[in-house]
């Protein structure tokens, strides 16, 4: 288990090392002149090279990308080209809003693809099976956009129950409250829970049929315990291991999916701030935000690499 | 470690054909597919209205025979528009699955050819890639080079090489594996020989299913980053842009946001089922399994 344990640590270590090499490359060597991108084609030469200054561009890359990763490390960040203010603050307030979204999309996905696919596999071929399967092929074909606008459409212009974007806060000193942030997060969950929950669906339908067929079931069926008893006690344990991979390398859609469904609904959340620094070409906080969404979707993969080896012992062995 | 059964390939298959008419999910994704292949070529000759063409009197025009699904804000054609966007679809679509298969199938083959750490750098390669969902990558090239159709298209094309590239050497490796390769290496042909004569041809059917499925999935990324701001500029008319400017006026005209969802939706559908279809048609031992 070590050994499995170290080699993947390892693998983990050098993505995320690499991966900060590439965003840095990217968004501070490539354009050449990142004070030209920022400021624009109008820029002065002095106010080029006052930015240049402020920026730390006149420092060699090396000497750069070490004061980058340290700064992250720390928690001390670069401030934000327009907003003044260190990106780790801004991040941090951010994520106030897409931590809490993520979070109650996936807790939808995963009830509604269970229990759809545990439904499906339950009722093979039948009418209920196909029905399910039928309805999550026009999930998957949906884009989550624009479910959140038919939402919008429905809720909001049509019966009028909930407003068609926007945040009023966790406080109610920012005129909202905890009932009011959660209301206005439901909708976006729901948009963001469809297609996630469509693809888990089949694979939950797949993996539950897979293990159906294995022998220790027929034993178990063979004993006497009821079909229900099967499915709860043999199948589902052991049904989890695909679905739990799925759920893993689904993760990376989740938190594309929530930047798109923020800016639908007009969401004060990471992906409003990263389009919002993209207009005001603010490679800062570009830059700061790409790396942590790509750290999340390297460590869940960690995580989830390491879980799967945990459930499944086969796996630890013939990797270590 | 993934382990990928490797079809027979789809010449050597008998009555392809007569089972696929008897398909019904591959016959309504095919014939879905068509009707986009055909919007996208009629609209290269013909379309109702120039697309881009605005006319102020006639905005926001109920659905009539002279404008079959009504005008936008600014008196556009919205029949036009859905039909030149599914050009628009199709360019992102083949070119970015394009350079998918282009560098995913060579690295692919590379890894099963040569082994040892030419695979493990591929492999470890591909698994880095997908820390970069096509979003990511293209808020990075949006954020320098500014929006546009070839960020997206650049994007989509980067997140597709890793997904043929694992399935290339999933692939191959199992067709390397077998007898009438180990006949060839005795017969002295060497490793390009063998790629070419025998495992492409046996992991073609696999790409083409998974060729039509990323094909949706660049239909679907691309919406996104049209409607995003990051994709097809104006004047050419995009289905996930006429999305973004229909969500202006949901009080006004709600039904500008429901065409070129639709349309979108049913494109993916379409390219699913069709891929979903072949993978049947092509691979029965699958098509048992699922």
């Amino acid at each position: 288990m070590s050994v499995f344990l170290f080699k993947r640590l390892a693998t983990f270590l050098v993505t995320l090392a690499v991966a900060s090499v590439l965003v840095f490359a990217v968004l501070e060597l490539l354009p050449g002149n990142v004070a030209q991108v920022m400021l624009g084609e109008t820029a002065t030469p002095e106010s080029i090279a006052a930015l240049e200054k402020k920026l730390g561009l006149d420092r060699p890359p090396l000497q750069r990308y070490a004061f980058w990763v340290g700064g992250l490390l720390r928690g001390q960040t670069a401030n934000s080209f327009s907003y003044d203010t260190p990106t780790a603050e801004l991040i941090v307030e951010r994520l106030q809003v897409t931590v809490p979204l993520a979070a109650l999309a996936m807790a939808l996905t995963t009830a509604l693809a269970l229990s759809l696919g545990i439904f499906a596999a339950a009722r093979h071929n039948k009418i209920g099976d196909v029905g399910v399967m039928a309805l999550s092929q026009v999930g998957i074909a949906i884009p989550s956009f624009w479910f959140a606008i038919l939402l919008i459409l429905l809720f909001a212009v049509k019966l009028q129950w909930v407003s068609a974007g926007g945040f009023p806060g966790w406080t109610e000193d920012d005129g909202g409250g905890l009932f009011e942030g959660i209301k206005s997060l439901v909708l976006p969950a729901i948009a963001l829970a469809l297609v996630q929950a469509a693809i888990l669906a089949r694979v939950t339908r797949s993996a539950v049929l897979e293990v159906m067929r294995e022998d220790y079931v027929r034993t178990a069926r063979a004993k006497g315990l009821s079909r229900r008893a099967t499915l709860w006690k043999h199948v589902l344990r052991n049904a989890m291991i695909p679905v739990l991979t799925i759920m893993g390398l689904q993760f990376a859609n989740l938190i594309t999916g929530t930047i798109v469904v923020e800016n639908v609904f007009v969401l004060p959340g990471i992906g409003r701030l990263v389009f919002q620094a993209i207009a005001n070409r603010d490679l800062v906080v570009v830059r700061d935000v790409v790396m942590l969404l790509v750290a999340v979707v390297v460590v869940v993969n960690f995580v989830v690499d390491v879980l799967y080896a945990m459930v499944d012992p086969r796996l630890k062995a013939s990797d270590a | 470690m993934t382990t990928v059964t490797v079809p027979p390939h789809a010449s050597g298959l008998p009555g392809f054909w007569s089972r696929a008419v008897r398909h019904p999910s591959f016959l309504a994704g095919a014939l879905l597919s068509a009707l986009l292949a055909v919007a996208a070529l009629l609209s290269l000759f013909w379309s109702p209205y120039p697309p881009a063409d605005i006319d102020i009197p006639n905005k926001l025009a109920a659905p009539s025979a002279a404008h079959w699904l009504g005008t936008d804000s600014l008196g556009r054609d919205i029949a036009s528009q859905l039909l030149v966007g599914a050009q628009n679809s199709i360019v992102v679509g083949v070119i970015a699955v394009g350079i998918g298969l282009a560098v995913g199938v060579l690295l692919g083959c590379l890894a099963a050819a040569k082994r040892g750490w030419v695979e493990e750098a591929v492999m470890r390669a591909s698994d880095f890639t997908f820390a970069f969902p096509a979003l990511l990558s293209a808020i990075m090239l949006g954020a320098i080079y500014g929006p546009g159709l070839l960020t997206g298209i650049v994007a989509i094309g980067i997140f597709n090489i890793p997904v043929f590239a694992r399935i290339t050497r999933g692939a191959a490796n199992a067709v390397w594996a077998r007898e009438f390769v180990l006949a060839s290496r005795a017969a002295g042909f060497g490793p390009l020989r063998i790629t070419l004569d025998h495992v492409l041809p046996n992991i073609a059917s696999l790409l083409i299913v998974q060729a039509t499925i990323s094909f949706a999935t660049a239909i679907l990324a691309e919406a996104a980053l049209s409607y995003l701001g990051l994709g097809t500029q104006p004047p050419q008319p995009s289905w996930g842009r006429m999305l973004n400017e229909a969500q202006t006026m949901l009080f006004q005209a709600p039904m500008l946001a429901v065409y070129p969802g639709v349309a979108i939706a049913l494109s993916v559908l379409g390219l699913n089922l069709m891929g979903d279809g072949l993978r049947d048609l092509l691979d029965p031992r699958l098509a048992r399994r699922r």
